[in-house]
């Protein structure tokens, strides 16, 4: 049995995509990813902004283990697993501080920031065989950043990060390249959860066709608000498949954007700040790159499950899945480190983030209700077994199609099947499958 | 013969203040939004922190709600149309209000704070608690709520999944 044959079906020749909803409630397919993806891929952990100073740290849950992600004392940033090498408690149990020294609240067992084993009390009780040398912290297999961003990987054999990131990080670097002076989170982190598959949410954040209906009540604030003026953006824009699972869709920037596009919303004395910034960087990056950061919207899917949104604000989400019906989210702001605290430009960024974003957000709350119910309707899927991911199959596709989906779903699929990642799709992916072109009176009765 | 202890107008103060927040979370319970959004003063602000950093200001950390007047009347008009899914049908909540102390008086305007849990049931039910932080102004024998603030004492969101009431 494979998953690409039997649990997701991807027919080229009749532009139909598939995916069974076991996927979704299996707790065999679960474990199993966790073997097969968490085990093996690179993880989102942090970035460089949040432990600024040697000692800094924070402590956070990646693919399932306990980390510590720390600067050390000598400035090197770091990662740990979070348990003591002699019985397993807890090493850190804060969530983030600075410190020089970790010790356990069990035994004393202390270890320095770059993990050696410094105190065992009652040392005289240890024999000469005991070597000191062999319990300090243990590190992950690997760790890599990318401009700031720092991944983790449980498997020592796994490709370097920039290759695995492939046609990623042009789109990273769109987003990192609106700084002068770099990027940094914004402290403060929305930490929410959803109880459903980890995989809906992955679908959820990088989905345009969702959004004229599930968003609805969004969609009408930013209208009382004066915004929303380019009224076809959504229904533009494209999807690609970046390799490696990766992917992005990417749209006209549909309402306000601090980095760049002024709408109402921002108010009439911001909007000349705003048009130089925009004018700044289409001097630094040229006509086409300036206006492809500063006035575009895009989600980025880095896989398995990292979400970068690049929309209202810019978004770093990491999901983390929890049990097969359930994950958790955190998410942060990033800014230019140029937005000072305090200035107009930062509260600008701020507010524009959580008019769409998080938890008590006016879009957020509802994505989260929409995967929920689809989870609940999933404990049909023995009569009702297949969800449809099918749109833009026949056609280059569009921001209010699936490709971006279908991509994530491809490389889960061949992964699973123990094989690796698929080829890149390029171009329209099933042509033989084109719907011929409707009269207008046609068109509008198919909408 | 025994005479009644003095009642002070800081306890008269203090009582007003506290039949004002009842008052105003048996709206919220009842989804009275309109009613409830009359009560505030037209340079108002509603913010709720990150729970990973209560003491968070809008201008300088990443909140879960920073609202201005126009906001919290544009979330209760998202709030009360049938396309606020995760509250649609509306979740039950019922909202206990204690430990009402005032911080401050100053002409019409008082300081106070109050400690709440709001309960919200929809398929389950979950519990916000934390710390209200007021400033109201003087409006006849009653107030209007110029800065609304709730702190939550919950380290995350996780077991409630979302903050799509009003607390």
């Amino acid at each position: 049995m494979g998953y690409r044959d039997e649990l997701i079906v991807d027919d080229r020749q009749n532009g139909i995509f598939r995916v069974n909803r076991t996927l979704m409630t299996s707790p065999d397919v679960y474990e199993l990813e966790r073997a097969t993806l968490f085990d093996h891929y690179w993880l989102y952990v942090g970035h460089d902004s949040e432990i600024p100073r040697p000692g800094d740290f924070v402590r956070r849950g990646v693919g399932g283990r306990p980390l510590i992600f720390l600067r050390d004392s000598a400035g090197t940033v770091r990662m740990h697993f979070n348990t003591c090498t002699h019985r397993g408690a807890t090493l850190c149990r804060e969530d983030s501080g600075n410190t020089r020294l970790f010790q356990c609240f069990y035994h004393a067992w202390s270890f320095d920031t770059a993990g050696k084993l410094v105190v065992t009390p009652g040392a005289d009780g240890y024999s000469s065989g005991f070597d000191r040398g062999r319990y300090n912290l243990v590190a992950p297999a690997r760790m890599d950043s990318y401009r700031g961003l720092w991944f983790v990987n449980y498997d020592a054999q796994a490709p370097d990060l920039r290759d695995y990131l492939a046609g990623a990080a042009e789109y990273l670097d769109l987003v990192l390249d609106q700084a002068q002076d770099g990027m940094r989170i914004v402290k403060g982190a929305h930490l929410y959860s959803v109880k459903a598959n980890w995989k809906l949410m992955v679908e959820n954040s990088i989905d345009g066709y969702h959004a004229p209906t599930v968003h609805a009540t969004y969609v009408d604030f930013v209208k009382d608000s004066g915004g929303g003026q380019r009224k076809t953006a959504l229904a533009s824009g494209s999807a690609t498949d970046l390799g490696n699972g990766h992917a992005v869709l990417e749209s006209p920037a549909a309402w306000a954007r601090p980095i760049a596009y002024w709408e109402p919303f921002f108010g009439e004395d911001a909007r000349e700040e705003i048009e130089q910034k925009l004018a700044r960087l289409i001097d630094t990056h040229g006509e086409e790159r300036g206006r492809r950061m500063a006035d575009t919207f895009r989600n980025l899917l880095i896989f398995p499950n990292l979400i970068i949104n690049d929309v209202a604000a810019i978004t770093v989400r990491r999901i983390e899945p929890t049990a097969v019906d359930r994950h958790s989210l955190q998410a942060w702001a990033l800014a230019p480190a140029e937005e000072l605290e305090g200035s107009a430009a930062l509260q600008r960024r701020l507010d524009s983030f959580l008019t769409f974003l998080g938890p008590g957000g006016f879009a957020s709350p509802d994505d989260v209700e929409a995967l929920e119910s689809c989870q609940q309707g999933f404990a049909a899927a023995r009569e009702v077994q297949w969800s449809d991911i099918s749109r833009g199959m026949a056609r280059m596709p569009n921001s209010q199609d699936e490709l971006q989906i279908r991509t994530f779903w491809r490389a889960y699929g061949s992964l699973m099947d123990g094989a690796g990642f698929p080829e890149r799709v390029a171009g329209i992916e099933s042509p033989a499958a084109a719907v011929p072109d409707k009269t207008p009176a046609e068109a509008g009765v198919a909408r | 013969m025994t005479t009644a202890p003095a009642v002070t107008d800081r306890h008269v103060l203090r009582l007003d203040v506290e039949e004002f927040l009842y008052e105003e979370a048996a709206l919220l319970d009842a989804w009275r939004l309109d009613d409830w959004l009359a009560l505030f003063t037209a340079d108002a602000r509603y913010e709720v922190p990150s729970t990973d950093v209560p003491g968070g200001e809008p201008a300088t950390a990443l909140m879960l709600v920073s609202d201005t007047r126009s906001m919290i009347a544009a979330r209760v008009k998202r709030l009360n149309s049938r396309k606020a899914h995760r509250e649609f049908p509306w979740s039950r909540t019922r909202r206990i209000i204690g430990n009402v102390r005032i911080l401050a008086q100053e002409g019409d305007d008082v300081e106070a704070v109050a400690n709440f849990a709001v309960y919200r049931s929809r398929r389950e039910v979950s519990v916000y608690m934390g710390q209200y932080r007021y400033r109201l102004v003087r409006d006849g024998d009653s107030f209007r709520i110029r800065f609304r603030r709730a702190e939550l004492d919950v380290e995350t969101l996780d077991p409630h999944g979302t903050l799509s009431i009003i607390l």
